[in-house]
């Protein structure tokens, strides 16, 4: 976090001077395990082993926050007795079907779903099994993604519960015994860390949790960029709400995001999979707008989501205006339809194969930021067009004359047809806008200066784009320009550059009551009759009272401590600064602890109250239940803090929604030099994997050549560059910090391979191999597992070959190749193999051949590594 | 001409300054560097210093070097080996004791020299922690300053601020304040004149002396994220720094100390001081820095006692002639 997200660091710094305890697992030693009172480094992809193990360690030591996890999660809630863990599976849970690699989650649901309340055992109304259509569906589209702000719909709430959790297939006894395999031994046989170092972590985390403690996690993409990404996150979640640490202040898990507004980018999406406010994209055989709607939440199930018609509508509004009427479905069908995987990978996959013609690139660098640049690069030369907007000529708006596949003599300048459009873009400074951070806070900013010569700002760019495409289709009637024709396209503009106005944005996204031109001020007045619109219902607030509250910027200095400063900026939903936030008074409403109280139920004035606003219905007391049959908000009982589950408890065990598995397991990284020493399965059994002559992947050791490339090698950031370079290596003074590619190994491993301190190395892999600079350094420890040692190799991305930086270098991602997590198709870069070796790599065509050798030694094809199920030992 | 060569002394009305304000300085508490390097980049982007060339220097994460003319801040990194055994003790102790802060003391002073060991090769081969000490040095603005006493221009000089500041359009590039300095601070700037700002002209840190006639505070403490830069008033800066150490002290970490504060040292006490946690020479700071002018006035008085002596000698000689 201090190497990554320094200034956000100082606040870790201000909990530790007040005695708080940090505690920093990373393959490396880095600038945060400095500054931690203890660094705990494992091996790069074995997270889910020592989370689980930190799980087990809770469970079987009693160490779980009881009240807390009866009453708030789904620990009493009793599973289907036809469930079958990767115990008993050699790896996979039931469901399986190896041929997909999807899971039919029939087996995973609640025992007596849709049954009637009380009923045990025989009364299991078996749902009907999915079909594998909707299964393959989900993981083309990146089904997780849609649950960005909820849990999965299911079909009923009505579930059995056995409060004592004693019951054999209550959530908490499953939990136990998925997770009695992952020992303190185990751990250190899979992950590397030593007994006395995973138990001084467990004891400092369980110490610090409780009513009187809370005790965060913090993570980046060390724990997403994996074939198990999404499982990583799971993990911490279940510890989490085991030891009560969700929904109360200083608890939580905390995502730390790669730039500035990433969160922004998902709320209101840069994804292919959704549309704001994480309502997913219609898919092409979705129907019309009430088989959509019916899609997103059943019958029955409680919480906000069913409101979920209201948002739908008041989005169609916003974007068609008076185009979009109760006759025509709000102008639903004028949305676009997907119909398959049309994430960044794939994308580049159909450049190559020739089904995609042009490329928007907007602040994206993907010829070094983006795994197997190698793939990236040969894609782009297959496009006919390509727009390139950023602040400096990146590597991405001129591999085309000399990138490596021109020095390789892949390319050749004059044989590429791509027409490379540069648009120099305005700079955060140069522009006004929100940027949406990790804590959901949405902060405006003002412009500071003009940006210079032909900078603009993206929304100068898309706004006026937008209005010559409309003029172009203005007289049209081919029914595909229907929505450029509908769309409102209406922002004043002002100044000799024609610029939009961006609060009119802004306004548009939280939306107006059509009926009387208001702002509105919260999403629960939005409604699905069309007398209103909005852009992104989560959004609607962010202008209360005609205000814009993201530019808000009261110090909390003069708001009497640091504690929520709630008058700084806005935070999504309704300013709600920390969610669930009703968890974090005990189920009759009253804090769990004066010290950690946040919100509470006022019994004299009947209704929630606290510092901040709560996460639950204003006057839903403790003691409500609802009425057999009632949904919504109203089916929420007074102590069902989690508002955006389905049952209303947080999920120990997600029986939906989660596409690789009830619960999370350990399996090995797509590439591995590692046995899974928990299961027979290898690797994930459902991540996605891509069988191309250009997308080698290297053999495991569980696979013939698997020696070919014993290392461990993980790609990371340096607080001096930020990602691809494009902001840091065309500044002399962020460049001359950080001036050349690297690697840095442990002393052990530049002795087992002959490297030198500031000499050169060659890191090859079945894609290709880079050069980079050696730093032998004590902060890189080979780590000792189950009586061998493995290596590991740390490598920063932010170099790239070619362009006019101040600084350049080969790009550590061109050894990356493609698997993808199922649930939101992220990419695995964060652990797979290598070779390295003394001394610079060949150049010129000499680099392929030198490649080739290895694939061939490793006898690598395209099939190699890629087989889903494994159950050999 | 007043101004003093040696001991405590408030510069700026030393140096003939009428009701000053009071001295400033910098208090860098190096147990809370991360080592980002902000630092050097907001003075770089504040004082328009260009850059200092873009070379790898294969040591930890350092590729500045040292303080130059066109490095006026520079984060050091130290890598201490794991041979210490008091080292892993830290980490362990510092979880169990629920404190904070790396930190020992440690009684032998390792400089991350070269060793006959290779790193990482611990007695009995288990790893063990280790410390990666990070500390952002800056010029020290001495009470006494060895650059200016030399100085034969004029070109730098006392502000009212106490602090110490070059006028590159006075300089002349002579560079004998480049051995005057004792902590190696100052230098001139290599490059071609005409292409190279101030290229041959003596250079360092103003202290922002265009800030504090605005009343803003120095780039570099402004842009440091966790205090570990703090401006101030010298004396509440000394008090902050002492409360700190004793602070650190109570936890456990006995080996943090205070590096420049002292009145009495060789320099007469520096404008900018450090919370070091180890040795002085661990970070390449010199450990008992003495003004190179001090001994100028008894070297006056010996040279003119020398030069009297001969006088005298050649008076007698003369005198005392047999007539």
């Amino acid at each position: 976090m201090a190497e990554c997200h320094p200034v956000g660091f100082q606040w870790v710094m201000e909990a530790k001077a007040r005695g708080a305890t940090v505690v920093h697992v990373d393959p490396r030693f880095t600038r945060t395990s400095a500054l931690a009172d203890l660094h705990v480094p494992l091996r790069a992809g074995s997270d889910i082993a020592f989370l689980g193990g930190l799980v087990r360690h809770v469970l079987e030591n009693e160490l779980y926050f009881r009240d807390y996890v009866v009453a708030y999660t789904n620990a009493a809630t009793v599973l289907r007795d036809d469930l079958q863990l990767p115990d008993d599976l050699t790896g996979v849970f039931s469901g399986y079907d190896p041929d997909s690699g999807t899971y039919d989650t029939a087996t995973w649901q609640y025992q007596g779903q849709g049954a009637a309340p009380g009923t045990e055992g025989g009364a299991v109304e078996s749902q009907s099994p999915q079909d594998r259509e909707s299964m393959v569906s989900e993981r083309e589209r990146g089904a997780g993604h849609e649950l960005g702000n909820r849990g999965a719909s299911l079909e009923s709430t009505v579930v059995d519960r056995d409060e004592t959790l004693q019951h054999p297939r209550c959530v908490l006894q499953v939990l136990r015994r998925h997770f009695a395999r992952y020992t303190p031994e185990m751990v250190e046989e899979v992950c590397g860390v030593d007994r006395e170092r995973f138990l001084a972590v467990a004891d400092a985390i369980t110490r610090n949790s409780g009513r009187e403690r809370t005790t965060a996690f913090c993570y980046a993409v060390g724990w997403t960029q994996h074939s198990m990404g999404v499982q990583y996150i799971r993990t911490a979640a279940i510890l989490q709400l085991l030891l009560g640490n969700m929904g109360r202040p200083g608890g939580g898990i905390m995502a730390l995001r790669g730039h500035a507004s990433i969160q922004g980018s998902t709320d209101i999406p840069t994804l292919f999979n959704l549309l704001p406010g994480y309502l997913p994209m219609p898919k092409a055989d979705v129907g019309d707008l009430d088989g959509y709607l019916a899609s997103l939440s059943s019958q029955g199930q409680k919480g906000y989501w069913t409101q979920a018609p209201a948002y739908v509508v008041s989005l169609l509004k916003a974007w068609w205006g008076d185009a979009a009427t109760a006759d025509n479905d709000w102008g639903f069908d004028l949305l676009p339809r997907t119909n398959g995987d049309h994430g960044t990978y794939q994308t580049v996959m159909d450049m190559l194969d020739g089904t995609v013609e042009g490329y928007f690139l907007l602040g994206q660098n993907p010829a070094v930021g983006s795994a197997h640049g190698r793939m990236q690069r040969l894609g782009m030369a297959r496009l006919k067009w390509l727009v390139v907007r950023d602040l400096n000529l990146i590597e991405s708006a001129t591999f085309w004359k000399d990138g490596p596949e021109v020095a390789t003599g892949e390319l050749r300048p004059e044989d590429i047809d791509t027409e490379v459009f540069f648009f120099p873009a305005a700079t955060h400074v140069e522009k006004a806008g929100t940027f949406t951070q990790t804590q959901r806070l949405v902060q405006w900013r003002h412009k500071a200066v003009d940006p210079p010569g032909d900078a603009r700002p993206e929304l100068h760019f898309f706004f006026h784009l937008g209005r010559l495409l409309k003029q172009a289709v203005a007289g049209s009637a081919d029914s595909r320009d229907r929505p450029l024709q509908a769309v409102t396209w209406d922002y004043p503009v002002a100044g000799h550059h024609e610029e939009p106005d961006a609060d009119a944005v802004l306004r548009e996204i939280n939306g107006y009551d059509l009926t009387t031109g208001e702002l509105l001020s919260s999403f629960g007045q939005m409604r699905d009759d069309g007398t209103t619109a909005g852009g992104c219902w989560i959004y609607t607030g962010v202008y209360a009272d005609g205000v814009n509250q993201a530019a808000r910027r009261r110090s909390w200095r003069e708001q009497g401590g640091p504690h929520l400063a709630r008058e700084w900026g806005w935070a999504w939903p309704a300013d709600r600064r920390i969610l669930y936030n009703r968890a974090s008074a005990d189920p009759e409403g009253r804090p769990w602890s004066e010290r950690k109280a946040l919100v509470w139920w006022d019994e004299r004035a009947g209704r929630w109250t606290g510092h901040d606003v709560p996460d639950f219905p204003l006057t839903t007391a403790p003691s409500y239940r609802p009425e057999p049959g009632a949904d919504g908000p109203e089916g929420l009982a007074g102590d069902d803090p989690f508002v955006m589950q389905a049952d209303g408890k947080g999920w120990l065990y997600a029986p939906k929604g989660v596409l690789d598995g009830p619960l999370p397991t350990h399996y090995e990284p797509h590439e591995s030099p590692v046995r899974n020493p928990l299961y027979g399965q290898q690797a994930s059994p459902t991540r996605k994997v891509y069988a191309r002559e250009d997308n080698p992947s290297n053999p495991s050791v569980t696979e013939p050549g698997g020696d070919v490339f014993p290392y461990v090698f993980t790609t990371y950031r340096l607080t001096e560059h930020h990602t691809a370079g494009g902001m840091s290596r065309w500044v002399p003074y962020l460049a001359e910090l950080q001036p050349e590619f690297f690697c840095e190994v442990s002393p052990e491993l530049a002795r087992e391979r002959g490297l030198e301190n500031l000499g050169w190395a060659t890191i090859v892999t079945a894609r290709t191999a880079v050069e980079a600079r050696v730093l032998v350094t004590d902060r890189v420890a080979p780590l000792r597992m189950g009586g061998r040692t493995v290596h590991q190799i740390g490598l920063p991305y932010h170099w790239g070959v070619g362009g006019d930086a101040y600084v350049t270098g080969d790009a550590a991602n061109d050894l990356v190749g493609l698997s993808l997590d199922p649930n939101v198709l992220i990419q695995e870069c964060k652990a797979a193999t290598c070779d390295i070796r003394p001394g610079r790599r060949p150049t010129g065509p000499e680099l392929l051949r030198f490649v080739e050798g290895y694939r061939r030694r490793a006898g690598v094809t395209p099939e190699t590594g890629n087989a889903l199920r494994t159950e050999g030992r | 001409m007043s101004g003093s060569w040696y001991g405590p002394v408030d510069p700026a009305p030393d140096a003939g300054w009428q009701a000053p304000p009071p001295r400033v300085g910098f208090f860098t508490d190096t147990s809370i560097c991360i080592g980002c390097k902000a630092c050097e980049v907001a003075c770089k982007e504040w004082n328009a210093v260009p850059d200092d060339g873009f070379e790898m220097l294969g040591s930890s994460y350092d590729n500045s070097g040292a303080l130059g003319a066109s490095t006026w801040r520079h984060v050091m990194f130290i890598e201490q080996s794991p041979s210490s055994d008091v080292l892993s003790r830290t980490a362990d102790s510092a979880l169990s004791a629920g404190r904070a802060a790396p930190g020992t003391d440690s009684t032998a002073v390792d400089l991350g020299m070269p060793s006959t060991t290779l790193p990482g090769e611990a007695p009995g081969g288990e790893r063990t922690d280790f410390r990666w000490l990070m500390a952002s040095n800056v010029c020290k603005h001495c009470t006494h300053a060895g650059c200016l006493d030399v100085c034969p221009t004029g070109a730098l000089f006392r502000t009212e601020f106490g602090t110490v500041v070059v006028q590159d359009d006075i300089c002349n590039g002579c560079g004998y304040c480049v051995a005057g300095c004792p902590f190696g601070v100052i230098d001139r700037r290599i490059g071609q004149k005409g292409e190279t700002k101030n290229a041959g002209i003596a250079q360092k840190c103003t202290l922002c002396y265009d800030r504090l006639k605005d009343d803003l505070v120095p780039a570099c403490a402004k842009a440091c994220p966790t205090t570990s830069i703090q401006f101030g008033e010298l004396d509440e800066l000394r008090e902050r720094a002492q409360a700190r150490v004793e602070q650190l002290h109570e936890r456990g970490v006995t080996s943090a100390r205070l590096y420049g504060e002292d009145e009495g040292d060789g320099v007469g006490g520096a404008g900018a001081f450090f919370l070091l946690l180890d040795e002085p020479e661990v970070y390449g700071l010199p450990p008992d820095p003495v003004v190179t002018t001090r001994d100028l006035p008894t070297m006056w008085w010996r040279a003119g006692a020398a030069a009297a002596l001969m006088l005298a000698g050649a008076v007698s000689a003369f005198v005392g002639r047999r007539p």
